[in-house]
């Protein structure tokens, strides 16, 4: 890895008297750190938010029949739920991670255009206000799912589907916005000595993330402007009776779909690949491998996309096609997967929070991952398809994948962020029950898949009932454990054991060279880097 | 500063602006390849014939015609939801030979109080069979208007191509009706 | 010594292989299936499955080897190797051969799958929002089939049945012994038609037709349950599918009865009927065919779904209210009903609605009135 002098950056003699004071200061900031923290607490509160509405859909499937909500709200919930999830949780953290640690990283000063990085973030809370607030019109909220297929989301879909639009297409533009200023700050700002090949994987995976994010989020802002039109202005892309073709719809979201869960993974294995050196205390294996997986992976993805459509009728040849294609994305993942035991493997591991998710990480996601190849093969899936197998598997991925990715980042630079330890103690707790609760809730989503549950069903047939009521306790059991989390992050900000600059005995990389709590301005002057 | 230096300098021309710049062609592009898609589709699907819809009028030629083998061909109808008409295949089912002209009829009438256009769809099964079917006069090719209580017979004539892989001994030609009367031309 | 050991393993063996067949009873596993390829797909399902299985044993093994053996507190020292092309090779091309060893049955299974040629029964199946129909090409017969699960038992008023929300009026009868070939449609939003035991799944989207097929043994007579698969509005989960496989001399039976059924139907209509006869047929295809929309109570749903009750076309419009029940209200989701109920069952239905919930227009439809109307 990378060696630099210390360059320690708290210039004053700028002028500068500090950040402003007061709310105005989050509002027109154009710096990266401070955007960072914005991005972290609202994709937390948007975690929170999809999170008690996962809530109120596993309370009302903890027993069979209705009883907490009507079927109509169950949808509104489901929907909501998903797109909160994706769009204002994961994704928006992942991006908050990227602020935050790009330019500590690579030693530059800021990301590359921080006027565009503060519009980035603040078209999100007016993009998912509006999106929330459909929840209290009397049409209520979309109700089609987050996948919204034609035509039940556009000729059958409530009045706010507008608005859904109009939110996906502010918060596309966010993404856009932000992944061409990653791009940018990347490839002209690393300090001098930083090849590519030199790069820590947490950039090197959101490099490749921000291209992914170019290439796709354009064609869902296509896809809904379509629906837009269809639904408005009298075309008939998706209506038959036009001359459209619903299939056309699911290609075209597909199309973006399939790269965007990769969008949403790929950082996480950034995250993981800093993490588990550090507490291994030996170099990450195979960094170059490393890099060449995920650049596959991402490639790939662009190919796969009809596994998610291995139901609606496609030719033999095509769906034979995107079986091998699918497959294929395995061997990737899986040299992925040996690189980080290999790191492991004759290390001298210690065992604090970070390194707890990031090992979660790995156990988990590799079986969100399995199940993932078992719906690969077309013939099962047709069995698999639309039923929880489904909704198991990418919340494998999701939850302690992408998510504990995130939160194993947040414990890991949080010192460097505030200058306090965490209370590794309450740390461990959280992470404790939040593996039981990961397990708890999700683990027996594969049996009723199997055994015939179809999803997005706010009732259910009795042989179901047992696994539904375990999994609601899962469910609420992880869902309170994140307060541990909330009540850990404001005491760590406010208070505690000050950390060393280093933090981690293992740690290595330009971000653990500046003083902490990190300075507003660092690395004005670029540190040289061997 | 080295010449390893990715910051700008005189030499480089490496601006941020310049990435910058290129991302942003870049998604649109995308976001033109989204629409772009759909006629893609399109032209995809006509070439290859895979999603088992016919393509538009051809010319009628007498073709040889494969006596040594009878293929099945169902005609079924579906009102799609809000279309009231009457619309049924008059003929279940005929048995014809590759290569030969068949002429069957279909029955549509409007019960409503009101004029009323019509869009009829095509979808063939199996869907590998549908690039071989040829059809001369459809009323699928048309939006079809009914006023009201007016009620028509509609005919189709076509063949199946005598290339029509042997394994195939069964085709259904389904019709959907839709209510176009939002795309009336 | 040797014996005893043998006696253990073997007995985990036979376990854990017939843990997965055992599993399925228990809601675990998915079900092996009535036919040919649902056997396939169950074999192919649980070879993969132990393959995954084998692959997470060892890199977990070696995992949980190192958590154990390489800490710190155990006095581990970091070694400092961190690339190896030859492993890199060799854990790339393991698992192309291992995938390139599953696909090839599932090439195969796939490709029979695929093969809906010489089918002795094809029946057309139609997703509507929240019901199926099936017509049997060339057989004039064809119907509706709803969710009879009540709105008591899902509202929790009264006990659950044993067939909770996987009960239908009218179940898809199929012949065993003979290919049966599905041809799936919708009426209006993408639905998708699922019997986990034959291994049908597919969707049913408008102006399409899709096709599968299923060739059910001689032997395997009996009810099996679907679901639909594809979420379809509001009551996504409530339209069940019940499939009766039965023998084809009973099949034949079977069509000949709902030939009949039709023929007695269209005599029915042309009888009379007492208010009363006709209110209690009302209230049961009310709950069977409009209480889902429009409330037990006929209190309708906000603005998407209008009340019946006290409702101005109930009390005062009789033509408008036969009219919309036999041809919906296009671009609304009131469908036509005509196709889907019979002149009785509309006549009850309407006279039901025009005189509950304090209604009480006095009047009655009589299924004369339904034939005219239908003029």
């Amino acid at each position: 890895m990378t060696t630099a002098t210390a360059s320690h950056d708290d210039h004053d003699d700028h002028g500068h008297h500090g950040p402003a004071k007061g709310i105005m200061r989050w509002v027109l900031t154009t710096n990266h750190k401070d955007i960072g923290t914005m991005y972290l607490w609202f994709a937390f509160a948007m975690l929170l938010t999809g999170g008690v509405m996962a809530l109120i859909v596993r309370a009302e499937l903890f027993q069979p029949g209705m009883q907490l909500i009507r079927p109509e709200f169950y949808n509104q919930m489901t929907t909501m739920h998903g797109l909160i999830m994706v769009f204002g949780a994961i994704m928006p953290a992942f991006v908050g991670l990227a602020n935050w640690m790009v330019p500590l990283m690579i030693g530059a000063p800021d990301m590359a255009l921080p006027r565009m990085n503060n519009w980035s973030f603040w078209i999100l809370p007016f993009a998912f206000g509006m999106l929330l607030f459909t929840l209290f019109t009397e049409a209520g909220a979309p109700n089609f799912g987050w996948t919204f297929y034609a035509p039940l989301s556009t000729t059958y879909a409530p009045s706010s589907v507008t608005y859904f639009i109009f939110g996906v297409h502010m918060m596309g533009i966010s993404s856009i916005m932000g992944a061409i200023n990653i791009i940018v700050t990347i490839l002209n700002l690393r300090a001098p000595g930083m090849t590519l090949m030199k790069m820590p994987l947490f950039v090197w995976t959101w490099f490749i993330t921000a291209y992914l994010l170019v290439a796709v989020m354009p064609v869902l802002a296509g896809v809904v402007t379509m629906m837009l039109m269809d639904i408005h202005y009298g075309t008939a892309f998706f209506d038959a009776a036009g001359g459209g073709d619903p299939v056309l719809f699911q290609h075209v979201f597909w199309f973006f779909g399939h790269p965007e869960v990769y969008i949403m993974i790929l950082p996480a294995f950034g995250i993981v690949s800093q993490i588990i050196p550090t507490f291994a205390r030996k170099p990450l294996f195979g960094y170059a491998s490393m890099v060449y997986a995920t650049s596959s992976i991402a490639f790939l993805s662009f190919i796969v996309w009809a596994h998610h459509m291995f139901t609606v009728g496609l030719p033999l040849q095509t769906e034979l096609f995107f079986m091998y294609a699918t497959m294929l994305i395995a061997i990737p993942t899986g040299v992925k997967v040996f690189n980080w035991v290999s790191t492991m493997f004759r290390g001298s591991m210690t065992f604090e929070t970070p390194m707890l998710f990031a090992l979660a990480f790995v156990v988990l996601f590799t079986i969100g991952g399995f199940s993932g190849l078992m719906l690969a093969i077309a013939p099962a899936d047709f069995q698999y398809h639309d039923t929880y197998f489904v909704v198991a598997h990418f919340h494998y991925v999701l939850v302690p994948g992408a998510l504990f990715g995130i939160i194993a980042g947040v414990y890991y630079w949080l010192p460097k962020w505030t200058g306090h330890y965490y209370n590794e103690n309450l740390g461990k707790f959280h992470f404790w029950m939040s593996f039981i609760g990961v397990n708890i809730t999700f683990f027996p989503m594969h049996f009723v898949g199997l055994a015939g549950m179809p999803r997005r069903i706010p009732d259910y047939a009795l042989q179901f009932a047992d696994f539904n009521a375990i999994a609601t306790v899962g469910a609420f059991i992880f869902g309170f454990s994140q307060l541990i989390f909330l009540f850990l992050l404001i005491k760590t900000i406010r208070g505690g054991e000050k950390a060393t600059d280093q933090v981690w005995e293992g740690a290595e990389g330009l971000e653990w060279t500046i003083p902490l709590p990190a300075p507003y301005h660092t690395f004005a002057e670029p540190p040289h880097v061997k | 500063m080295n010449s390893n230096s990715p910051l700008p300098d005189e030499n480089s021309g490496h601006k941020p602006n310049n990435t910058a710049l290129k991302l942003v062609i870049a998604a649109v592009a995308m976001f033109g390849f989204g629409f772009a898609l759909v006629p893609l589709y399109d032209i995809f699907c006509e070439i290859t014939g895979i999603n088992g819809k016919t393509g538009g009028p051809v010319e009628r030629v007498e073709q040889w015609v494969d006596t040594s083998r009878t293929i099945t061909v169902q005609f079924i109808t579906t009102n799609n939801a809000g279309m009231p008409w009457e619309f049924e295949a008059l003929q279940e089912e005929v048995e014809m030979h590759p290569g030969a002209w068949t002429q069957v009829e279909f029955w549509a009438l409007n019960p409503t109080a009101n004029d009323m256009v019509g869009q009829a769809v095509p979808s063939v099964s199996p869907s590998e069979a549908a690039e071989y079917v040829q059809k001369t006069e459809c009323f699928c090719f048309d939006q079809q208007t009914l006023k009201a209580g007016e009620g028509r017979k509609m005919p189709l004539i076509f063949s199946l191509d005598p290339k029509l892989p042997s394994h195939v001994k069964k085709v259904t030609m389904s019709y959907t009706l839709f209510d176009a009367g939002a795309f009336a031309k | 010594m040797f014996f005893r050991t043998w006696q253990r393993l073997s007995s985990v063996v036979l376990g854990l292989v017939s843990a997965p067949a055992a599993m399925a009873d228990w809601g675990l596993n998915m079900p092996q299936g009535i036919t040919e390829v649902s056997q396939s797909i169950y074999e192919l399902h649980m070879l993969i499955f132990w393959i995954c299985v084998w692959i997470g044993v060892v890199v977990f093994g070696v995992m949980f080897y190192s958590i154990f053996k390489h800490r710190k507190s155990k006095g581990a020292v970091a070694s400092k190797f961190h690339e190896s092309l030859g492993l890199e090779l060799l854990w790339t091309a393991v698992p192309t051969v291992i995938l390139i060893a599953m696909a090839v049955p599932a090439t195969s299974v796939l490709i029979q799958m695929y093969d809906t040629t010489n089918s002795d029964v094809d029946i057309k199946v139609t997703g509507h929002q929240w019901k199926w129909q099936y017509d049997y090409l060339g057989e004039d017969v064809g119907f509706f089939s709803n969710l009879t699960t009540t709105d008591d038992e899902i509202y929790n008023r009264t006990e659950k049945g044993e067939n909770y929300l996987e009960e239908v009026d009218y179940n898809v009868v199929v012949p065993t012994g003979q290919k049966v070939r599905f041809l799936i449609t919708s009426n209006d939003v993408i639905h998708a038609w699922w019997v986990p035991e034959i291994a049908v799944k597919k969707d049913a989207i408008p102006g399409y037709i899709n096709e599968s097929w299923a060739f059910i043994p001689e032997g395997q007579e009996g009810i099996y349950r679907g679901k639909c698969a594809e979420l379809c509005g509001v009551n996504h989960g409530f339209m069940p599918i019940v499939l009766e496989a039965v023998t084809g001399d009973e099949y034949q039976v079977w069509l000949e009865e709902q030939r009949a059924g039709k023929i007695a139907e269209a005599a029915l209509a042309q009888g009379d009927f007492t208010f009363d006869e006709l209110m209690v047929e009302g209230a049961e295809v009310y709950a069977r065919s409009c209480a889902g929309c429009h409330g037990t109570e006929g209190q309708g749903l906000g603005s998407v779904f209008p009340a019946l009750a006290g409702s101005e076309m109930a009390l005062n419009d009789m033509a408008g209210h036969i009219d919309i029940v036999l041809n919906g209200k296009p671009g609304s989701a009131m469908q036509s009903f005509s196709a889907q109920l019979s002149d009785v069952e509309i006549a009850a239905v309407i006279t039901f609605e025009r005189n509950a919930w304090g209604n009480d227009t006095g009047e009655m439809v009589t299924p004369k009135m339904i034939i005219d109307a239908k003029k």
